[in-house]
This record gives C-alpha cells, structure tokens and sequence, in this order.
C-alpha cells in the first residue's frame, strides 16, 4: 500500500513537472524516525522557495535506500548509516550514494525516581537488555528483579537500541514492549523496578523518572543526556561522551545538482539546524 | 410516501407486464368488462414481482457475507501458508539457541526482528488463552448474573435503567480501556497481589471482560426470556422458591443458550486487540502464570504489521498468526452456532 502511494506521488511529482518547467521537484523518502523532521524542513524550505517542490515519504531506512538505488526517489533519509551490502547494490546500478550526515539524535535510558541507581554503562545496558543481568543488586541497586520496558519491533529507535547498545544481540523475552514512547514512559514511571529507553524530550519533563547517567565503558565516567537546567546537552551529544546517540543521515545520487545540492546546504545551515533542535532532535555541532 | 410510491409502481408495472399478458390490442375492450378480476390479478403479479426482487435482492445481502468471510478466509491463509515457505514449520514452535552459559537450548521466542527471526507461536497462543479464559471467567459470572437478573429479578423499570447501561458498556472504545488498564488498573491489581509485572495478564482480562460482559449478559437474558412459562410455574407449583427455579430449572433450561454465550464471548475475547495491546505489557513469555506479562496474538499483529517489509519472512508469518486467530474464533462461533440452533430445536418441543 505504501508502495502504491509512494508510486502514485512520484508519478504526479512527473505530471506536474511537465506542465510547469520552472520548479524543481525534490522527492525524499526513507526512515520513519526522520519523517516528521523532513516534512518540517520541506514545509519551511519550500515557503522560502517558491520554485521547489519537496515531498516527503517514510516507509523506513532500507525502503529509502532501495528507492534511491531504484532510481525513484532524490534523496534517501536514513536514521542508521548505509550498509556494505547497499553500496554494492547502487554501484551494480551504476549510482555512488553520496553521504550527508544532516542531524543527530540521542536516546535516554530511564528509571523510575524511586530506583537509587543513577548511572549504567553501555556494556550493563545491553546485558539487562538482553536478559544476562535480571537484578537491579547486580549493578549496585536493591535486590529485586529488573522489568525492561522496550518499544515495539516496529520502531526504529528498537532496531536502533538493539544493533547500537545491544550489538545485535536478542531482546530477552521478558521484555515488555510499550506500543509507543510515552507508553513506555507511562509504565517506567508506575513501575518502581522498571527501566526502559527512548528519545530525551520525551522524559524531560516528567518528575516520577530518572534519566540516567551513561558510561562509554567501564572506566570512563557517567554522562548524562541533560545539562543542569534540564534541557538536552548538546556539547556531551557532539563530543561523542554520551554514547547512546546516532547520526541522522540523508544519502543522494551521486553529487546532486543545483536545487538539490541548495537545499541540502540549507539543511546544514542554521536554519535548517534550528528546526531540528524544535522538534526534539539534536542539531549538528558548529 | 408509501402510497405514493405504490401507484408508481402500478403504473410502472401495467406498462411492462401488460404487453405480455394481454398482446393484441383488440382485447382491450373486452378487459373494460371484467375490471375487478383482472385488476386483482394484476396486483396479485404485480406483488409477486416485487416481491421476486425484494427477496433476491435480500438474498444478495446474506450472501455478501458468506462472500466476504469466504474472501477474507482465501487472503488469510493464502498469504499466511506462504510462511511455510520462508520458515522452516519446526520453528513455529521452536528454535535452537546459545544461552547465556554457553548450552545449547531447544527455546520457544517469538522474536522476529534481528540476525535470525525466531517465530515461535507457543508464547503467542499461551498469551492469547491465558488473557482470553480468565476473562471468559469473569465475563461469565458477571454476565450470566445480570443477564439472569433481567431475564428473571429486575422489576420493569430497573431493567429499563440497567440493559441500556450494560449496551453502553460495549459501546465504550477499547483504546480508552486500554489506557485505564495501562495507567491505573495496573497499579490497583500490583498493590492487591503484589505482582511482579505491573502490566500482566491478568490486567488484560480484567479489561476485556468488560467487554464481553455485554455480549454474555444479552445472550443470557435473551435465552432465559425465551423458556415457556410452563416450566415456571411447574416449578413454582412444585414449591420451589425463586432462587431455586432459577437455578434448578431455568439455567438448565436455557444451558445451551448459555453456553453459546459463554463461546461467544471466549471468541471476541481472543480478537480483542487495543485492550491488550496496552495492558498486558507485550513480553512473549512462555507461562501459565496468570500474574506474568503476555504477549497476545493480536497485540503481535498490531504492534509489528506497521512497520515490516511486505514479502519478507516476517510479514508472512504475522500473516499464519492471524490465519490461527481467524481459525480460533471461527470455531468458537461454529461451535456456538450450532448449540443454540440445537436450542432453538428444543425449545420448539
């Protein structure tokens, strides 16, 4: 169904070209984590453009990328970086994608405010995770029994949480998935042993979780997401010390041309940086 | 606007009958004589045509939706028998992995997304019982009490007060039960049992049960409605009080009915999706604890069908899980059917 939609756009984006020679017609389509973010760049770019066109697509970070190496779509949004398979892929098709990297987004591990541990690292994440810790007394907490909260399979911050902290390995089955982040955070802050995972801005604001402080390894020190009055740390994203972040990624054939190139550097710019830092994300450093 | 649209009709039907009736134009005249017996004949045709074609069209009807269950029961399991093709059939049940000390173990995961998709249904078709039964429980005692209570207690006015709120209480949106489950209940049923897993099954059931209660309560009432008078006051002739004509006679009477009821309550109960979505906390968990978290069959669907790729091994396999859904509660309802035709039967003796 996505598919017919998308087909259906592209081919009225094609219509429309050859009734009106004058604007250019971006065509983005890719990750679901990325979408609102791109919709808002295009809504903004093309008030400021009359004489570009930009449509926006989910359907997810591997959809994006076979778009791309189909020929049928502009710009690919992808929320992980592309894999080897997929280069070798758009070279057989004769296309060399061409990386931007155009914002960043940084997950936060939570707790209820109850639970005295204020800080995890990246290996102890994974293994509660995955099921190999199962006590809170196992990383210097009470006695009692771990209740992870995830999000469902079908999120990318899941895929993302699972390839980046759990190195692929398998949810442990007790894992309870939430059907969306604030659910998770609903149930992290009724539930006094509960942990779970999800975008900063979500939890900033609510007083029953704790945000948990995140070691690199187990010789480097605790980093928090947020700086002392409560909004996100940027600088602790940048300088890569607080490690549950990624980039954002858009990917393009080749180097783009006019238009596109133009409004890939208007992503880059501080404006389009701007957008990024309001609806949550966090904007490239400079 | 009936008798309006009556004389149309007869107007409509003179033109189109009476050339083949009545061919040659000369007989006309002859026709002024005996007006009132043909006019009667007319309308008697007339009628027999319309009525031809109200009841085909109505017939049409019925069969939409022996067409459309037909349709869906071809697409389900058409796409969901593809499964088998990209997944071996042993790992519907089970796969081989590596736990934690390094033995190999026979285990029973439902975990899709990642290196290799584990597809196990046992977790999902425990999830989906063990959230349906307790609830079917529930709904049964709740249910087969008021349906009894206004079948047989409830004074007119009461009954007037009541049946309307126990429809309205079918008529609240799952979601919005959902969301009672997952924020407060969840909390209520931690304290009273001090469970581990705050969102469980039990929780789930407790929130579908609402909505069958409805279902059971009206088949009930119904049913118990539906038994003669005779047996009533056999019973009270007999000097039997209120309490145990009701018990000793009336629901053994109306057993089958009950019965039906209670399957078809079971049969919504395992379709229920939004509630447990929100309520049961989604973990597949191989169990028989009532108190542990459980992940349903519906609640898989809904929480992996958005975002997964069409055709791959995945999507085929949400498929096969909707097809055993669909298999679930077509029996039910089969079953049930058949008890309350073979009621029905009876109570004609």
């Amino acid at each position: 169904m996505k598919k017919l939609i998308s087909l259906l756009l592209v081919s009225a984006t094609l219509l429309l070209c050859g009734s009106s020679r004058a604007a250019e017609h971006i065509t983005v389509k890719g990750s679901d984590t990325m979408v609102i973010l791109a919709q808002k760049w295009a809504e903004t770019y093309m008030k400021a453009h009359k004489d570009v066109t930009v449509m926006v697509t989910g359907g997810g970070s591997g959809t994006g990328i076979a778009a791309l190496i189909n020929g049928t779509t502009t710009l690919a949004n992808c929320s992980r970086p592309i894999k080897p398979k997929e280069t070798k892929d758009a070279m057989a098709n004769n296309i060399t994608p061409v990386e931007y990297k155009v914002a960043m987004d940084a997950l936060a591990v939570i707790v209820n405010a109850q639970n005295p541990v204020n800080e995890l690292s990246m290996n102890q994440i994974g293994a509660i995770y995955t099921g190999k810790i199962s006590n809170w007394k196992e990383v210097g907490g009470p006695d009692h029994r771990i209740m992870r909260y995830s999000r469902e399979s079908n999120s990318g911050t899941y895929v993302f949480f699972k390839e980046h902290v759990m190195q692929d390995k398998d949810y442990a089955p007790d894992c309870q998935n939430m059907p969306g982040t604030s659910a998770v955070a609903e149930a992290v802050s009724k539930d006094s042993w509960g942990i779970g995972y999800g975008g900063v801005a979500y939890f900033a604001k609510m007083k029953e979780l704790k945000i948990l402080r995140v070691k690199k390894d187990n010789t480097s020190k605790g980093v928090s997401p947020l700086k002392q009055d409560g909004t996100v740390d940027f600088e602790a994203v940048w300088k890569t010390e607080y490690p549950v972040a990624r980039y954002l990624y858009c990917y393009s054939i080749g180097k783009p041309s006019g238009k596109v190139q133009e409004y890939l550097n208007w992503i880059l710019s501080k404006e389009g940086q701007t957008i990024v830092e309001e609806i949550g994300y966090v904007p490239l450093s400079k | 606007m009936l008798s309006t649209r009556g004389i149309n009709h007869t107007i409509r039907d003179e033109r189109i009958i009476l050339p083949s009736t009545t061919p040659p134009r000369k007989e006309a005249s002859l026709s002024l004589r005996d007006t009132p017996l043909r006019a009667k004949a007319r309308h008697r045709l007339k009628l027999k045509v319309q009525e031809f074609f109200i009841e085909k069209f109505l017939f049409l009807n019925g069969l939409a939706s022996i067409i459309i269950i037909a349709l869906i029961f071809v697409f389900l399991f058409r796409t969901g028998i593809k499964a088998f093709i990209e997944i071996k059939p042993l790992q519907f049940i089970g796969t081989h992995i590596v736990d934690f000390s390094g033995q190999e173990v026979f285990a029973y995961i439902w975990q899709p997304v990642g290196e290799q998709g584990k597809y196990s249904l046992i977790p999902l078709v425990l999830g989906s019982l063990l959230v349906a039964i307790p609830a079917t429980i529930i709904a049964t005692i709740l249910g087969l009490g008021t349906g009894v209570y206004l079948a047989e207690i409830a004074s007119r006015r009461v009954r007037e007060l009541i049946k309307p709120a126990v429809e309205l209480l079918a008529g609240i949106p799952t979601i919005i039960i959902g969301f009672l489950c997952l924020s407060s209940l969840g909390t209520i049923i931690q304290n009273l049992f001090h469970t581990t897993f705050r969102l469980n099954a039990f929780v789930g059931a407790l929130g579908v049960s609402l909505v069958i209660i409805p279902v059971i309560a009206t088949i009930t009432e119904d049913t118990i409605r539906a038994i003669p008078d005779d047996l009533r006051e056999a019973a009270y002739a007999l000097g039997a009080t209120k309490w145990e004509t009701t018990w000793r006679v009336l629901i053994p009477a109306g057993i089958s009915g009950i019965t039906a009821a209670i399957l078809l309550g079971m049969g919504r109960a395992i379709g229920e999706t939004m509630i447990v979505l929100m309520a049961t906390g989604n973990a597949a968990i191989v169990t028989l604890n009532i108190f542990s978290s459980v992940r349903t069959m519906t609640a898989t669907i809904a929480g992996e069908l958005g975002a997964v790729a069409q055709g791959s091994a995945q999507y085929y396999a949400l498929f096969l899980v909707g097809a055993t859904i669909f298999t679930f509660t077509f029996f039910l309802n089969l079953v049930s059917e058949i008890i309350v035709n073979r009621m029905r039967a009876k109570l004609k003796l």
